[in-house]
């Protein structure tokens, strides 16, 4: 149940993830940040949930917030509920949040390169997430990674299970990116960004790449972006953020034909669309 | 002279041409020719490492071509020593994408904006020239929309936004002609690149400047511009007016970026088109 204003379209199958009232804070020398003030967000199997919002809005931390990886300190998650399944992911000992991460939820971030580590085989990194879970043969965890490269589209994945990702261009690393968040065949995929750092034909692949694996597996997608084009494009339903509060949500097709915040409102009308006025 | 203006291009560019060293050498800039007509906004787009930025390099003169021309206001730029090259340079400005990477961070807003006329005017310099320079870098805030008061702030105080108000104040000191914006709104949030866009366009019609906007984002150039070149790997695969360029676009390569720029209006949804052609992606890349 989301508890925010509007939201005739909450889903109708049992959230998979949901944030209740969530508050992280920043604690910085003497004075104290609300980047999230009280969020409430739901997301079930097979949606996707868009979170928008400009820079600084609170959206980054709080989607970051589902796996703990805001630092702390800076950060304080200082109320509020993250439920996985019932489960509240805020209260899990780290050891526990192990085995939440990538396994149960997965993230994808704007930048490959700085999530991949530059002296690791691709493959190393693939399976990594398997081998740190334990249950995985070597030979198990490898052709489990052949697979996941295989399903997000790299040609000759045998070659790039053993190349290194300053081999491959951005649009292949966000691939291998997608493909490591995904080999463990997690319930909910966090993606933050994922298409900003793409030129515009790369990033059109990819996001037809995400919703067809979302089709494919029916995974709870959660995307994070700024991008209201990408939003209407993947997203069934949208939230919107600014202050680090959610200031509309509703499904898509609704939030775009008539935004209920006049904040929702502005952001489309800045949005630049493709057509020339001249 | 007005109607030799119209028959004479401000920027002419020739048949330029850029490699660089390798085997075989890379050429990064392929025989381009391209003419900027004075009052325009010209918009170069394409993705990365397709050469705009080395194009604007070339044009700059901050990069030696290999082969080509580039004439501005008829007189040929390559032609010319340093000295000069002068007279040209302060009426070809340029605002980056950046503007925190292009100021001093030590210095105050009154001196980075003042940077070019200390460079260029004589009457800038010295005491009575420092009054002068005030005088004028306030004139330009207030041109861009920022309150002159912050003349004695620095760099980091400031929002993104504000940063390229400031920048933008920076390259019209000297009361350009052509003013060369690379990526000037890619990286400020939406709201904040429309207000820009808006002031831009605003400059435009009041000083008569000529723009040449380098960019990747089809729905920006879409938004400002009058004529549109779009390059691919070294080479101008398409140019013409805004309108021809974006309804009936001639090439395959204008029509994929076309096609691939996300549209704001969930009712288009192509997502389910996605799904069904699952075999079409045929270049990976």
């Amino acid at each position: 149940m989301t508890s925010t204003p509007q939201s005739p379209a909450a889903p109708t199958a049992p959230p998979v993830l949901e944030f209740q009232d969530l508050r992280v804070d920043f604690r910085l020398a003497g004075s104290t940040v609300h980047a999230v003030r009280g969020v409430n967000l739901s997301v079930a199997a097979g949606e996707t949930l868009a979170v928008v919002g400009e820079s600084g809005s609170g959206k980054s931390a709080t989607a970051l917030s589902a796996l703990r990886l805001n630092p702390e300190p800076p950060s304080v998650y200082a109320g509020g509920e993250i439920l996985l399944d019932g489960r509240d992911v805020l209260g899990l000992s780290e050891r526990q949040l192990r085995r939440v991460r990538g396994a149960e939820i997965s993230m994808v971030f704007q930048d490959p390169m700085t999530s991949l580590d530059p002296l690791q085989r691709v493959g190393h990194q693939i399976t990594e997430v398997l081998r740190l879970h334990g249950d995985h043969t070597r030979a198990e965890a490898r052709n489990a990674a052949l697979t996941a490269l295989d399903e997000v589209g790299i040609p000759d994945p045998e070659r790039r299970f053993r190349q290194y990702p300053h081999e491959l261009s951005g649009g292949l690393r966000q691939r291998v990116m997608i493909a490591s968040a995904l080999v463990a065949r997690p319930r909910v995929l966090i993606a933050d960004e994922p298409t900003t750092a793409l030129d515009v034909t790369v990033q059109r692949q990819i996001l037809d790449l995400l919703v067809r694996l979302q089709h494919r597996h029916g995974m709870a997608v959660v995307l994070i972006t700024h991008d209201l084009g990408v939003v209407a494009e993947t997203a069934d339903r949208v939230a919107v953020m600014r202050h680090g509060e959610v200031v509309e949500t509703g499904d898509v097709e609704q939030v775009f034909a008539r935004p209920a915040a006049p904040y929702t409102r502005r952001l489309l009308d800045a949005t630049p669309r493709l057509e020339p006025v001249a | 002279m007005t109607s030799s203006h119209t028959a004479e291009p401000l920027l002419d560019i020739r048949d330029l041409r850029k490699e660089f060293p390798g085997q075989p050498p890379s050429v990064a800039v392929d025989d381009v020719s391209l003419t900027v007509t004075e009052g325009e906004t010209f918009a170069l787009v394409g993705e990365s490492g397709c050469g705009k930025t080395t194009l604007t390099r070339l044009l700059l003169r901050l990069l030696p071509p290999t082969s080509g021309s580039v004439r501005f206001d008829g007189t040929d730029l390559l032609s010319l020593d340093h000295a000069a090259l002068r007279p040209f340079r302060r009426q070809m400005q340029v605002v980056l994408q950046d503007p925190y990477s292009s100021m001093n961070p030590r210095l105050r807003i009154a001196d980075i904006v003042a940077e070019p006329l200390v460079t260029h005017e004589e009457w800038a310099r010295g005491r009575r020239g420092r009054a002068r320079t005030r005088e004028r870098v306030c004139e330009l805030l207030d041109a861009v929309g920022l309150d002159a008061g912050i003349v004695d702030r620095y760099p980091h105080e400031f929002s993104g936004g504000q940063r390229q108000r400031i920048s933008i104040a920076r390259a019209l000191a000297l009361e350009p002609r052509l003013v060369v914006l690379d990526e000037p709104t890619s990286a400020l949030d939406v709201s904040v690149q429309a207000r820009v866009l808006d002031l831009l366009a605003d400059l435009q019609q009041r000083l008569g400047l000529t723009y040449f906007f380098i960019s990747h984002n089809l729905a920006v150039v879409s938004r400002i511009a009058d004529r549109v070149a779009v390059m691919r790997q070294g080479r101008i695969v398409e140019t013409g007016t805004a309108r021809q360029v974006f309804t009936t676009p001639e090439d395959p390569y204008t029509r994929r970026l076309l096609d691939a720029v996300p549209v704001p209006d969930p009712t288009r949804a192509r997502r389910t088109a996605a799904v069904a052609s699952e075999s079409a992606e045929s270049t990976i890349v």
